[in-house]
């Protein structure tokens, strides 16, 4: 009796360990890959400015792209990766937060039940649909109603990076908002203050970390976006002086031109992924500081 | 004090038993959902005492509190069916809930103070209402708090987090915020029940002040505070009324037998 239990649990001990060094080596695939990508688009795309002199701040801040004349500058691209990302926030958040407001406050609740399903599967379309979707009604309804010679312009772009947000910032944010203690509503409630004033003064304040979150998270979304951009864009390399202008951002650049470049050029185009990677790390540091005060 | 009187059904109803009552609730019934929860209830309150509710947990106490403020709207499927009259206005009549909110204050179980600074907590009610002038706000909340008697402990940090306090001090914050409304009524949901000995102490003599000015019900579990800080005390079984009385009454003679066995298992 006793060898048999001994024997059991020595099974036990060793599945224990087995399953431990699995979890382990799992975690050390992630990360390893992980850490391939990125010293390899580091690796390719600083060498040009390492081993082939060229500068790196002229390529940030230089205007021409002429890769046929060895001229790499990005600094269009930064400029309307910026602007398509800051216009879409700001078609973005309103919408998506009155949304979450919307169905974790107000709507009842058989309306929430398709809703927010719906919602969320807006977040699981893949993106080239949102892309097409912007070539087939929005780039037409521009050239119609706003008289432009060609749709694809600044403002498609932006409207299409907003609608693909909304999944993300209502979602989050829906959840942030009804994270909020049942007690500060009822709080508010019961000193005779209205529900609508109740939710704009004590359940948003008191969701701002999350809808921040939801917030940071969107712009990373739409910053990264390229299928959808692509169709959209225009892909002229200029500095966009108005929302009508064609336009090329970080992402696209990469995705038109990696097919067929070689050499510097294709280097460069790495050097751009570098630049893209930077913006994504800072607003995930962004993000880490949300949260470390959201938890406090 | 049961009334047997068939109520006229309009907003002139006059109690005719107590010319003091300033809550008066005459065949109430509440409803979650099918199942009932209040059963026929009917008693007076009076001004500026204090009405404690006591009984067993699930008896229908926080329900029948909540049902004095609205605050059971708020919760889905819920019906009512009988009056429940405040200065003589038929509060399920009116649709105007902000209004009676106003005049009815209420502390809950657990501090809910808004994560926001003490002084925003307290002025949050009154800057709802409209009162912008800084001069007016500043004085509200320094009386709120002196009203709470919390002010000393609090006046050199009114800018901090209201989070930061203790249990005790939030819940007297609590008091102050509700108090800050100059309502007329306060109803209070075991405001002692989640603070230590001394707090709950702090809390009863605040109470006892504040008597002079408004009309109090608390619901209790502690049947030496319902005996100690009330004037009338009504026992809840089972979603009605079992006894209501004076506070003496209730606790050296009640008439119920189930009232009785009530206090003294309780004191056992
Ligand atoms: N939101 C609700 N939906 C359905 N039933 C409820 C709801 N709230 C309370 N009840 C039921 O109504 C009855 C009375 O509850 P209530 O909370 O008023 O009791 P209580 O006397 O305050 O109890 P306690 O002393 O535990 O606080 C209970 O049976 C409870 O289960
Ligand atoms: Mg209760």
């Amino acid at each position: 009796m006793s060898g048999f239990m001994e024997k059991s649990n020595r099974r036990k001990y060793f599945l224990e360990k087995l399953s431990g060094k699995l979890f382990l080596i799992c975690a050390f695939i992630s990360v390893i890959s992980l850490a391939l990508i990125i010293s390899f688009v580091f690796f390719k795309g600083f060498r040009p400015f390492v081993a082939e002199g060229y500068n790196f701040i002229q390529f940030l801040l230089g205007y021409d792209w002429v890769p046929g004349e060895g001229h790499f500058g990005v600094f269009p691209m930064i400029v309307t990766s910026l602007y398509a990302t800051i216009g879409a926030l700001i078609i973005g958040v309103p919408i998506g937060l009155f949304t979450a407001v919307f169905l974790a406050e107000i709507a009842p609740k058989p309306i929430v039940k398709i809703l927010s399903p719906a919602v969320q599967l807006l977040a699981g379309i893949p993106s080239v649909l949102f892309g097409v979707f912007g070539l087939a009604v929005i780039v037409p309804f521009l050239q119609n109603y706003l008289g432009l010679a060609k749709g694809q312009s600044l403002i498609a772009v932006i409207i299409v990076l907003a609608i693909m947000m909304l999944p993300t910032i209502v979602t989050v944010s829906e959840t942030a908002i009804r994270s909020v203690p049942q007690s500060y509503r009822e709080g508010s409630l019961a000193l005779g203050v209205s529900e609508m004033r109740t939710i704009f003064k004590v359940v948003i304040p008191a969701a701002k970390s999350g809808i921040m979150a939801a917030i940071v998270l969107g712009m990373g979304r739409a910053i990264g976006e390229t299928m959808a951009v692509i169709l959209v864009a225009g892909n002229s390399l200029m500095i966009p002086t108005s929302l009508t202008d064609s336009v090329r951002p970080l992402t696209t650049n990469i995705a038109l031109e990696m097919g067929y470049a070689a050499g510097i050029h294709q280097e460069m185009l790495f050097a751009t992924g570098i630049v893209l990677f930077s913006f994504i790390l800072i607003l995930n540091f962004i993000l880490a500081k949300i949260s470390a005060k959201g938890g406090q | 004090m049961k009334t047997a009187v068939q109520l006229p059904k309009n907003n002139s109803f006059q109690p005719q038993n107590n010319k003091n009552a300033k809550i008066s609730v005459h065949n109430f019934n509440l409803f979650y959902g099918e199942k009932q929860a209040l059963f026929d209830i009917s008693l007076d309150i009076n001004e500026k005492e204090i009405t404690a509710l006591i009984g067993p947990s699930g008896c229908g106490k926080s329900t029948f509190l909540r049902s004095i403020n609205r605050m059971n709207d708020l919760i889905d499927n819920v019906k009512v069916s009988g009056e429940i009259f405040i200065d003589n206005e038929n509060i399920y009549r009116s649709n105007d809930v902000i209004k009676l909110r106003t005049k009815v204050g209420m502390v809950f179980q657990k501090p809910n103070l808004f994560p926001m600074s003490i002084y925003d907590n307290v002025a949050y009610g009154p800057r709802m209402h409209g009162i912008k002038n800084k001069k007016v706000l500043n004085h509200i909340v320094e009386e709120s708090l002196r009203g709470a008697a919390i002010w000393d402990e609090v006046k050199d940090r009114l800018k901090s987090s209201a989070l930061g306090l203790s249990g005790g001090q939030q819940q007297r914050v609590c008091i102050a915020r509700a108090i800050a409304m100059k309502p007329e009524v306060i109803l209070m949901d075991e405001p002692t029940s989640a603070l230590d000995p001394i707090s709950t102490l702090k809390v009863e003599e605040l109470l006892s002040q504040m008597k002079e000015n408004y009309t109090i019900v608390i619901v209790t579990h502690n049947m030496q505070q319902a005996a100690r800080v009330s004037d009338r005390t009504a026992f809840f079984l089972n979603g009605e009324v079992i006894e209501y009385d004076t506070t003496d009454t209730i606790f050296s003679v009640p008439k119920d037998k189930r009232t009785e066995e009530y206090i003294t298992g309780r004191f056992g």
